[in-house]
């Protein structure tokens, strides 16, 4: 049979941002994928290092719209990594309250996304009517609908007042009816059975090799998250479970998903039940020069910072890994094989976040390094010598 | 006379209630995704802003088949349309099998579509396009052989109006065990013509992008909207004439017509609205085992008098 190909992207309805899929088929049938980002590099990494530190939190918010927690959460962590210090009880937990909220609003975006790539709208609208409560809440705690600069680093810039948490735990409570019928309706719907059982599986041999994160890795029974197994925030001090499933089709990454909303719901519960008096910042006067990491588990998988610090008040290396890098080559294993049908939801999957991922152009070529960083200079100095020389003025 | 039928009934009349179905269809999926929804012109504005627009031909393509097939859906289904409006208001009329015409005509906006697609050259229209032809493929002999269905009830007569003149001195056929079944299976069938969710895997938004319409820009892409929302109340029109005894265009029967086709365009809309898109292997395994069966067995149900 012929072999044709599908581009999807760079520009196209499945995905709001830019990147390229390019599907070799097989009549329906996939026998080839090739990825290609790099559409939208803005880099993020280099301003943030002409930044200070505390002005570095909010260039880190905006990498992404829907992480725009995990973001600063990370880095602020690997600021507060560099020299022995302690952040306030009471910041760790509205650090927590605000992480748990974005998954939960992060959760329900992808849930309606999944359900628009189905042709399934009503899930899609449906889905991001219950977000718009818990943008509602945010909005309450922090001000903002998203990006709530609340972080900062050694505690939280804003505390949460007493007469709102009736409030915030209200609203809460009000969304729980309709996202347990939302549950119900998703996970027994015999065509959506029909049409994500079996779909796009990823192995968990596979999911370890690609080193797959969050709850792509979690649904092919990878039982890692970084707030079991390296905690910070209070995720040590509440109750709650990592939710596990062993197939690693679409279907249980939507469960996963669908499930931690729930477990999310509870750790904020919790967390302001138990929410502390005392300081939300340790007031950090200077930061000494070091280097420092911080991960956290963004609703993608972890979000892995670094910065190094030579004394002064900015970061002279600041590294920005976000979890869609590794969970996008995971599509070489779990797309081959399918049909063009499936291959939207499975690209959708992951829950993919380019505007995360994308702060520096990689191009490969058949597995072949075009250029490497060094040779993008050289390349940009010939251009430069070359549009000089043109204008007369060597 | 036959001109004139096409022309008022066939194309005006229909495509006014057309656009009007198409915006009920928008405004009751609207408002169950707790959104506003269109008002009632919209569909109308959508097509005259299309009308104003370039019509853009892509390098590489059957230049005249590609503008060609527009117009021979839109053809189809005025013809369709007329065929059954004169059924409608003359049943005595009719020339013998009419049934047969109106069937093979409601196939012809789906081979435009098709057409379309193929001369466009561009390779995602292409897969909608051989999606498309499954899909005909696989509804086309549920289809039919549900469409038999009245056919036997009414003496084994392939005249519509003898149909139509059948059920109004018994009754609609949907009363009968083998009526409902049959037109269970044509309602389906209808959402996989129209290629609605959770059929619409040929024109897959968020897949293949709208599929053999993704080339069409201007005039071209406004007659295949009208098509679409012509056939919107083409289908289920020929639906209510085969099993539910037709429109009566006289005193509160008016408001009893408008009540059969909104009845049968609201179970349309809702199907498009609870399930996801199912893919193209899974349509034909699905017209071809359970439907084709269902219609069998309610033919023979006819066929026993049940």
């Amino acid at each position: 049979m012929g072999r044709s190909v599908i581009p999807i992207g760079p520009y196209h309805p499945l995905q709001e941002e830019p990147e390229l899929f390019t599907l070799t088929v097989e009549g329906e049938r996939i026998v080839e994928v090739d990825v290609r980002i790099g559409y939208n590099h803005r880099g993020i990494e280099k301003l943030s290092e002409s930044k200070s530190f505390d002005n570095s939190t909010f260039v880190v918010e905006r990498i992404c719209g829907i992480c725009s927690t995990s973001h600063p959460f990370a880095y602020v962590r690997a600021v507060e990594d560099i020299f022995p210090m302690e952040v306030p009880d009471r910041a760790k937990y509205i650090r927590t309250i605000i992480a748990e909220g974005e998954r939960i609003h992060s959760h329900l975006l992808w849930l309606g996304l999944a359900g628009h790539f189905l042709g399934y709208n009503t899930v899609y609208m449906w889905a991001w009517k219950l977000r718009e409560e818990i943008l509602d809440v945010m909005e309450i705690l922090s001000g903002n609908r998203n990006n709530y600069a609340m972080f900062t680093p050694g505690g939280v810039r804003r505390d949460i007042r007493p007469q709102d948490i009736p409030v915030v735990l209200a609203k809460i409570d009000s969304i729980v009816p309709t996202l347990e019928m939302l549950r119900d309706a998703i996970l027994d719907d015999p065509v959506l059975h029909a049409r994500l059982k079996g779909v796009g599986v990823l192995t968990k041999e596979k999911a370890i090799e690609f080193s797959a994160l969050g709850p792509t890795s979690r649904a092919s029974g990878v039982a890692r998250d970084v707030r079991k197994d390296s905690p910070y925030g209070v995720y040590d001090r509440v109750d709650w479970k990592m939710i596990v499933t062993s197939n690693g089709d679409v279907f249980d990454k939507a469960v996963v998903r669908i499930l931690e909303m729930f477990e999310s719901i509870g750790i904020v519960r919790q967390c302001f039940e138990a929410l502390p008096e005392g300081p939300i910042n340790a007031g950090i006067e200077s930061i000494p020069p070091g280097e420092g990491i911080g991960h956290i588990e963004a609703p993608r998988g972890e979000t892995f910072h670094y910065v190094r610090s030579d004394g002064t008040n900015r970061a002279i290396r600041h590294k920005v890994r976000a979890p869609t890098f590794m969970n996008l080559p995971t599509y070489k294993a779990t797309i081959v094989g399918e049909t063009i049908s499936d291959a939207t939801i499975i690209l959708a999957s992951i829950d993919p976040c380019y505007c995360c991922t994308e702060r520096m152009a990689v191009r490969n070529h058949r597995g072949r390094l075009l250029y490497d960083g060094e040779a993008l200079v050289e390349l940009s100095r010939a251009k430069t010598e070359n549009l000089k020389r043109r204008m007369g003025r060597t | 006379m036959i001109l004139l039928n096409l022309l008022v009934f066939g194309f005006l009349v229909t495509s006014i209630l057309g656009l009007t179905a198409s915006w009920v269809d928008r405004k009751v999926t609207a408002r169950v995704q707790y959104r506003v929804g269109p008002p009632f012109y919209q569909p109308l504005v959508d097509i005259i802003k299309l009308l104003g627009k370039e019509t853009l031909v892509p390098t590489g393509s059957y230049r005249s088949v590609f503008l060609g097939a527009p117009l021979l859906g839109l053809a189809g289904a005025v013809t369709a349309a007329s065929v059954l409006w004169m059924n409608q208001i003359h049943p005595q009329t009719g020339f013998t099998g009419d049934w047969i015409v109106v069937i093979y005509l409601l196939t012809i906006p789906s081979m435009s579509i098709i057409i379309g697609g193929f001369a466009s050259r561009n390779p995602l229209a292409s897969l909608g396009a051989s999606r498309e032809m499954k899909l005909v493929l696989s509804y086309e002999l549920p289809f039919i052989l549900a469409m038999l269905v009245p056919v036997v009830h009414s003496g084994l007569s392939i005249r519509l109006g003898d149909i139509l003149l059948a059920q109004r001195e018994a009754g609609a056929f949907a009363g009968n065990l083998s009526g409902i079944l049959a037109m269970l299976v044509g309602l389906l069938c209808i959402q996989a013509k129209l290629a609605l969710v959770p059929f619409d895997a040929p024109e897959a938004e968020t897949e293949i992008v709208h599929g053999p319409l993704i080339e069409y820009s201007g005039t071209g892409l406004a007659m295949y909207k009208l098509t679409k929302n012509m056939m919107l109340f083409i289908l289920p029109f020929f639906l209510i004439q085969m099993f539910l005894g037709g429109f009566s265009l006289a005193g509160w029967g008016i408001l009893w017509s408008v009540l059969k086709f909104v009845g049968v365009l609201a179970l349309i809309t809702v199907i498009r609205n609870t399930n996801p898109r199912v893919r193209i292997d899974q349509a034909m395994r699905f017209f071809w085992g359970p439907m084709t069966v269902i219609a069998a067995v309610s033919l023979i149900l006819a066929l026993l008098g049940l």
